[in-house]
């Protein structure tokens, strides 16, 4: 199975003597409130989804992997993970201190051990980040809304955070472990926030056909208005799994984590999350993980030819279509028709259909998929 | 800390001149934009490949997978 990326799988939860003698002393700490976000970063980092990273950068790795998307160990990672703090807030602790991250419902969830407070521009973070710095592109605007300073180090779990999906809720460990249960060797990751039309099962079949097995890994938390809410998604996925896939070769689990609308450098990002699962391919489709029309089509196939390094092979796929003429799905490697023949799954098109309560084309959708999604009222993020 | 002081470090490494005019040579039309970009991609390359031949320091013990095995049962992803 392939290694974690840094070659170690971190954990970072305290044995259960420090944890009691931290919670015991509690008052004693300075504490900083984090949002829902920070509060997925922290849990990620804790059961290793993001190794290497133990903690929050410090302001080398920020300006390393800004500058190079390498941390300063030479290793691959894409932008930075990173923890804002109010100008208030610094004042109460300096660097070599712990503090307590506490989620928006007061409950502790990590010490952090404070090992570096800096200033950032919010506008190269912006412009590296995501190309841009219209603030319509939802992660730029998320990066504007920061708080003023940074600050890095190293965390220890103090309690884990509760699970959006508990019974889909699998940490890398658990996943390398199940893998070798079932025997994986090799498997293949696919990366979603959409509920699955045929063209995504489709590419799902095509990677699965060349490894042992296929890990489903919704992306789980905040997305912008007018994505599908989670649920609909888990359960679409549950729906299409349960009737059109080999039980023995597909795992459904959640990643919870923001979507930040990165494009290319999002798609390595979803690589190095899905290798620390143990998968050693992953899906790449068009536009992957992309908003509007700030990246080009092909972007996140391009930017893994600059990772020789990554570890984690991308299987890149195009376009892909319902070809009348072929009466198959296909992509543009494999027809010859042209356009007119071609049915391109448009997103625009199944949301219609949905808004307007009806099941989308049977060659678009499978009913089972659609049954679900029409259950609700308003499959959509509002 | 200024801001200067975060910028990243590089450091020179010697190669044999007609290495270097060699590289010259293959980067044209590659989108390398200089010997250093090209030299530091392929020793990101062959470093890679050697560290995925060797083992994972990290092995699960037979409690940890115990342990991991029995939540997975209750989860319902084993038998």
């Amino acid at each position: 199975m392939i290694q974690p990326h840094g070659k170690n799988l971190i954990n970072k939860e305290l044995p259960k003597m420090e944890k009691d003698k931290i919670l015991g002393e509690i008052d004693e700490y300075f504490k900083i409130e984090v949002n829902a976000q920070i509060t997925k970063v922290i849990k990620n980092i804790a059961f290793g989804v993001f190794s290497p990273l133990e903690g929050f950068m410090d302001s080398n790795n920020y300006h390393y992997v800004l500058k190079d998307m390498y941390l300063e160990n030479n290793v691959a990672w894409p932008f930075p993970i990173v923890l804002d703090a109010t100008e208030a807030e610094i004042h109460e602790f300096g660097v070599d201190d712990s503090i307590i991250l506490i989620c928006e419902t007061g409950q502790p969830l990590a010490t952090m051990n404070i090992s570096d407070i800096y200033n950032f521009d919010k506008k190269e973070f912006a412009q590296i980040v995501y190309g841009t710095l219209d603030k319509n592109h939802p992660g730029v605007e998320s990066v504007y809304s920061m708080k003023e300073k940074l600050i890095g180090g190293e965390i220890f779990l103090l309690n884990e955070p509760a699970p959006i999906f508990p019974k889909l809720d699998l940490k890398p460990m658990e996943t390398r472990v199940l893998f070798k249960q079932k025997k994986w060797d090799k498997v293949v990751a696919f990366q979603t926030r959409n509920p699955p039309h045929l063209g995504h099962e489709y590419i799902q079949k095509a990677g699965l056909t060349y490894v042992d097995g296929l890990f489903i890994n919704p992306v789980i938390g905040k997305k912008k208005v007018g994505d599908f809410k989670d649920e609909v998604i888990i359960e679409s996925y549950q729906a299409l799994i349960n009737e059109y896939f080999p039980k023995d070769r597909v795992v459904l689990s959640t990643f919870e984590t923001e979507m930040r609308y990165a494009g290319p450098k999002e798609a390595i990002f979803h690589a190095i999350a899905r290798k620390n699962y143990g998968c050693d391919h992953i899906i790449i489709g068009r536009d992957h993980a992309g908003v509007g029309d700030y990246y080009g089509p092909y972007d996140a196939h391009d930017i893994f030819d600059k990772f020789p390094d990554l570890g984690i092979e991308p299987i890149k796929f195009r376009s892909f279509s319902k070809c009348s003429k072929c009466d198959a799905v296909v992509n543009d490697k494999i027809c010859p028709h042209p356009p007119e023949m071609q049915n391109y799954f448009a997103g625009r098109d199944i949301r219609a259909a949905l808004l307007a309560g009806k099941p989308p084309d049977t060659e678009v959708m499978r009913p089972e998929v659609a049954e679900v999604i029409l259950r609700y009222e308003n499959p959509f993020v509002e | 800390m200024s801001e200067d002081e975060h910028k990243v470090e590089y450091t020179t490494v010697s190669i044999p001149k007609p290495l270097a005019d060699k590289v010259k040579e293959r980067m044209k039309g590659t989108g390398f934009s200089s010997v250093s970009s090209y030299v530091t991609y392929v020793l990101r390359q062959v470093l890679s490949s050697i560290e995925s031949e060797e083992k994972s320091t990290q092995a699960f013990t037979k409690d940890e997978e115990d342990k991991v095995k029995q939540r997975l049962r209750d989860l319902g992803y084993i038998d």
